[in-house]
């Protein structure tokens, strides 16, 4: 796992590594089972307070992404893909959706960017 | 916070021209605290009274649930200090003042303040007078850690040092608190530091403690908000400090940015207004324009 903290970057710390650490587990880098580092650990590794390692973990262990044993430290949990893939494209049409009424204010409409799209199909 | 190092309760000193003001906070075990505020706020004061350098007018100091008025000889024995300045004997050398100092402590764990000297690039046989600011501070440090102190308090560590020394120090801190009985407390006005390592963050402003919470919670709360003029109204402004405005309209902090994004998406605007992180910088600036 490769983890990089950029303070240009504006999305918060805990953010940074919560997403690189899920990106990880989506990829399969980190697999099922995989012990992470603990959070005092990951967080002197990074430079970065404990209190944001802590956050991170805590809402991927909310996302079901790790698992947490007492004592033991955190896992990868088992996850499942097609659950990924639903949540995913949860978040491709919020995207979209910012997308199109950026695009309304230059009077582009939907069959404009779908003409786009299978331009870009064809390209592929 | 059942399980803290360092309790400061209604803690309150008074001089002629400044007051500190029942000022209370606490620090859990495993964390690292800093005490953010600008010159003159109180941060030093706070400090020396939770050292007892200074007599306070009212208030306690509880430190490892101890308090010094039984047990002054056990807490600074568990205690790691260093303070503004470095006082040492300017004409002897590192290796005797590690000494003189070791002396006065029961546990002195030599290896480890040899190794933090290399670490830190600080020669033994050169004299205190022969080092620079920052080789004094980081001397200072070796000097409070040598002992494995479970509360360490650093009074301005990083202030008027270069960014190289002052990552040094920061890094130092964060392996102290690998050990999750051992926390830090340090005071500064260079946010930035603090914004890195520390887990709780305490603003003192005009002696007074008018924030103190994660850090993670201070940051998710707060947010700079700027908004277009004809959307500025007294509720909106009433819910934001620092606010500075200009042609385009305003632009200040806010703990209540769930509240000002409700009102907006109830009346369906979305056009005018640009919500973004705050830095623990810009919340400072803005708490102290709201003071005066």
């Amino acid at each position: 796992m490769f983890i990089s903290i950029s303070n240009n970057n504006p999305d918060p710390l805990y953010k940074q590594v919560k997403d690189q650490m899920k990106n990880a587990i989506i990829t399969g880098e980190l697999k099922e089972g995989d012990a992470l580092p603990s959070i005092r650990g990951m967080a002197n590794e990074l430079k970065i307070s404990v209190i944001t390692i802590k956050r991170a973990y805590s809402e991927l262990e909310n996302e079901g992404y790790i698992i947490t044993r007492r004592g033991l430290g955190s896992f990868v949990n088992d996850i499942r893909k097609d659950d990924l893939r639903r949540e995913k494209m949860g978040e491709i049409k919020g995207r979209l959706e910012s997308l199109l009424e950026d695009a309304s204010k230059f009077d582009i409409d939907i069959k404009d960017i779908i003409k786009l799209l299978k331009e870009m199909e064809g390209e592929r | 916070m059942s399980n803290s190092i360092l309790k400061v309760n209604n803690l309150r000193k008074k001089y002629s021209e400044f007051t500190l003001k029942d000022v209370s906070f606490e620090l859990p075990r495993g964390y690292i605290m800093g005490l953010i505020g600008p010159n003159g706020a109180g941060k030093s004061t706070t400090i020396k009274l939770i050292m007892n350098l200074l007599k306070s007018n009212g208030g306690e100091v509880e430190i490892f649930g101890l308090n010094y008025k039984n047990n002054e000889e056990e807490i600074k024995n568990r205690i790691g200090y260093v303070g503004e300045e470095q006082i040492f004997y300017e004409d002897m050398s590192v290796a005797w003042t590690e000494k003189f100092i070791s002396q006065y402590y029961k546990k002195w764990d030599k290896e480890y303040f040899n190794s933090l000297l290399s670490k830190f690039k600080v020669s033994k046989t050169k004299k205190i007078k022969e080092l620079s600011k920052g080789m004094k501070v980081k001397l200072g440090i070796a000097l409070a850690l040598a002992r494995h102190p479970e509360l360490l308090i650093l009074d301005e560590p990083t202030s008027g040092l270069d960014p190289v020394i002052r990552k040094e120090i920061l890094d130092i801190l964060l392996e102290v608190i690998q050990d999750e009985n051992k926390s830090v407390l340090f005071s500064s006005h260079i946010t930035e530091d603090i914004e890195k390592i520390a887990d709780y963050v305490t603003y003192i402003i005009n002696g007074k403690i008018v924030l103190s919470q994660e850090k993670e919670n201070i940051l998710t709360n707060w947010k700079k908000i700027s908004l277009k003029k004809n959307l500025v109204d007294q509720e909106i402004k009433r819910l934001m400090i620092g606010i500075e405005e200009n042609y385009f309209g305003i632009t200040g902090i806010t703990k209540n940015y769930s509240k000002i994004k409700n009102i907006f998406s109830l009346k369906n605007i979305n056009d005018g207004i640009k919500i973004s992180n705050a830095t623990l910088d810009e919340i400072l600036i803005s708490l102290v324009r709201e003071e005066e």
